[in-house]
């Protein structure tokens, strides 16, 4: 080993490292980028830690989400009593204190992250396969077909997202599934506007045209060709997306129209103790540090993705 | 420009008219039939037909929808199904609380948001510009209802008793009276738009406050209003400042501003005359894209300084499944929102020519 590398000369490693960078992938390629971005690697560590939390949430909370903890001495909305800062040893330790009906708070918070997570990828899964859709096939037919769909997209886009899906959930009813519902009615628009804009400047391409001079059928070119090549700038859209579903749908359980009680879900305990932050202000800290904490993650890591596939910021 | 301004006015009639088709089927869709939710659940078959023929139930759809169209365009938005009184008053009372609510948020997220980002740009790569942007992440990160909730324990409770202890709910303190301009003015029977306008201007209490002298009020309303506006407006401001920062370090490379340095010209003139007036042009459009996140922000943020404006309305409204209100309130800010992102086009159009040909 160490004779081959002292016999060969520079002008040769350095032809070697542009082979090797040529062999690479896109796909490793990109993978490199992103790693080697702080706002992406901060991201990461986050959204790893949330999923693991949300994964052993069961081994990790001390108590169940709706268990009542009652015992002499300790009072409804109990400040935190952690152990190693001094708090008697004779009380139960609770890491972020009692809520208005004696539960554990830590504990709602450990099993909040596995709802914020499923609501975060659920809305924003089903919104990019409906936009996806609507944006691929407006952008292939063209005519009459963009038109209709585009438009409906623009009335869709004239509301602010937020009112448009209280206004929703008003007619749905509310609950937890109409409020994800909600939510992924209004972000189709954006992700049917990406998609349409990238196929249109894919299916341009010569290699589409190829395709079709080989006689694949439309459905082919659409599904098989144009979109897999058009589907990077949707990731990015897409991460993004995933931390205003989620602010949204915290939102909607904030004002009592998402998710109902006892759900363990963040927004929902904001608005259920909104009252005693003069009082019990841990009940109202904790639950809002996780929502941020956590969209905090997929903006940075959507950050990171943008820098790392966008070309032309590749210097 | 104004053929441009003519194309996009007219591009405006398809979305407003599809505006109020969503609102209209939205209405339509919710379950259960609109007789048993106004008359009760024991009103009889004979009294609920009574009802559709009165409202106009049993016409064909088309024709309701036309008629709706109809009626809307005429400034008529139907009665409140829980108290009775026309829709429009409502609006009249909520709408001025959350326009001072989003123009404020608007105010302090742009000023702060352009001065930060310009700080950040001139130093790049320092502390302040690593620290500025740490600010503005955490920033766009958090839920506003929340961040309202921390600065009103922060500024009413732990600051209490210092000169810096703001109020965290209400509108005015309790024991203020603002008389409506309509009494003041001896307006009480105007009708139509002219009762609509004094209602805004009477119910927009820095307005009122203003217009009757009574300065005393119009600084506690301020006072009121100004932990509601961070709230509404951090998230704005922090988006304002990544684009500022972004684009005055594209301008600070830029070889007008090599020459202007070299000519001598005091660094200050250079970033705020040079750079940032050709910076401007993007952070101008991103301000006024803010506005439909302003609204919203300050649905919620109404919520939790318990604030009389349209936020606190709809979700009423909505608890009390009241829909001509739910509706009305939509459309008009569908339409706000719709009109501002008209006059941002415009406006980019205007400082870009280059929008303008394609």
């Amino acid at each position: 080993m160490a004779q081959e590398s002292i016999s060969v000369s520079p002008a040769t490693a350095r032809a070697r490292e542009a082979g090797r960078l040529r062999a690479q992938s896109p796909f490793a390629r990109t993978m490199r980028r992103l790693l080697h971005n702080r706002s992406a690697q901060v991201g990461l560590v986050i959204i790893s830690m949330l999923a693991l939390i949300a994964i052993f949430a069961d081994l990790i909370a001390p108590y169940a989400y709706d268990q009542q903890i009652r015992q002499a001495g300790l009072r409804r909305r109990s400040p935190p009593c952690i152990h190693l800062l001094g708090c008697d040893r004779d009380k139960p330790q609770l890491l972020m204190g009692l809520d208005g009906n004696f539960r554990d708070l830590f504990s709602r918070v450990v099993y909040g992250s596995r709802l914020s997570l499923q609501i975060g990828f659920l809305t924003t899964g089903a919104a990019i396969l409906i936009g996806t859709l609507l944006g691929a096939v407006a952008g292939y037919a063209g005519g009459w077909a963009d038109n209709l769909i585009m438009r409906a997209m623009d009335v869709l886009l004239a509301f602010p997202s937020l009112l448009l899906a209280i206004a929703i959930v008003s007619v749905l009813g509310p609950g937890l599934i109409n409020t994800l519902l909600a939510v992924a009615i209004v972000s189709i628009p954006i992700y049917a506007r990406v998609v349409r804009s990238s196929v249109l400047s894919v299916k341009e391409m010569d290699y589409i045209a190829a395709s079709r001079a080989l006689g694949a059928s439309s459905l082919h070119i659409l599904f098989a060709r144009i979109l897999p090549n058009s589907l990077t700038p949707v990731i990015v859209v897409g991460t993004l997306g995933i931390a205003t579903a989620i602010l949204d749908a915290a939102g909607l359980s904030f004002l009592g129209l998402g998710a109902q009680p006892p759900t363990p879900e963040w927004g929902l305990m904001l608005g259920e103790e909104r009252n005693s932050v003069f009082n019990a202000p841990h009940l109202v800290f904790f639950p809002g540090i996780a929502i941020m904490i956590t969209v905090l993650g997929f903006n940075l890591l959507g950050d990171g993705l943008r820098d790392a596939l966008d070309p032309r910021r590749r210097v | 420009m104004a053929r441009f301004l003519v194309r996009r006015l007219l591009l405006l009639l398809p979305v407003m008219l599809g505006i109020l088709l969503v609102t209209f089927v939205l209405v339509r869709l919710i379950p259960g039939d609109p007789c048993k939710s106004m008359l009760g659940e024991r009103a009889t078959e004979e009294k609920c037909n009574a009802f559709r023929e009165r409202f106009g139930l049993n016409d064909p759809i088309p024709v309701q929808f036309a008629r709706y169209v109809g009626n809307v365009l005429q400034g008529d938005f139907g009665v409140s199904i829980k108290n009775g009184r026309p829709v429009t008053d409502v609006l009249a009372e909520r709408l001025p609380m959350t326009m001072e609510l989003t123009l404020f948020a608007m105010l302090f997220a742009s000023v702060l948001g352009i001065a930060l980002g310009v700080v950040s740009a001139v130093r790049h790569n320092t502390a302040v510009d690593v620290g500025a942007m740490i600010f503005a992440n955490i920033g766009v990160s958090m839920p506003v209802f929340w961040l309202g909730l921390m600065l009103a324990y922060v500024f009413a409770l732990a600051l209490k008793g210092t000169p810096l202890q703001l109020p965290p709910s209400g509108r005015l303190t309790a024991g203020a009276d603002l008389p409506s301009l309509l009494k003041v003015w001896g307006m009480e029977d105007a009708q139509g738009l002219q009762r609509f306008v004094i209602l805004l201007i009477s119910n927009s209490v820095l307005l009122s406050s203003l217009i009757q002298g009574k300065f005393d009020i119009f600084a506690d309303a301020l006072r009121h209003l100004i932990l509601p506006a961070v709230a509404v407006g951090t998230i704005s401001l922090a988006i304002i400042a990544r684009m500022t920062r972004g684009a005055m370090l594209d301008a600070l490379t830029q070889d007008y501003v090599r020459v202007a340095r070299a000519k001598g010209l005091a660094e200050r003139m250079v970033i705020l005359k040079h750079a940032l007036r050709n910076a401007l042009v993007p952070i101008v459009t991103i301000i006024g894209l803010q506005i439909g996140g302003l609204l919203s922000g300050a649905v919620l943020t109404e919520t939790v300084f318990s604030l009389p404006g349209v936020g606190t309305q709809i979700v009423d409204a909505i608890i009390a499944r009241d829909y001509p209100v739910v509706q009305a309130f939509t459309v008009l800010i569908a339409v706000i929102f719709v009109v501002v992102n008209l006059i941002v086009d415009v406006s980019y159009a205007y400082l870009n020519p280059r929008i303008r040909v394609s």
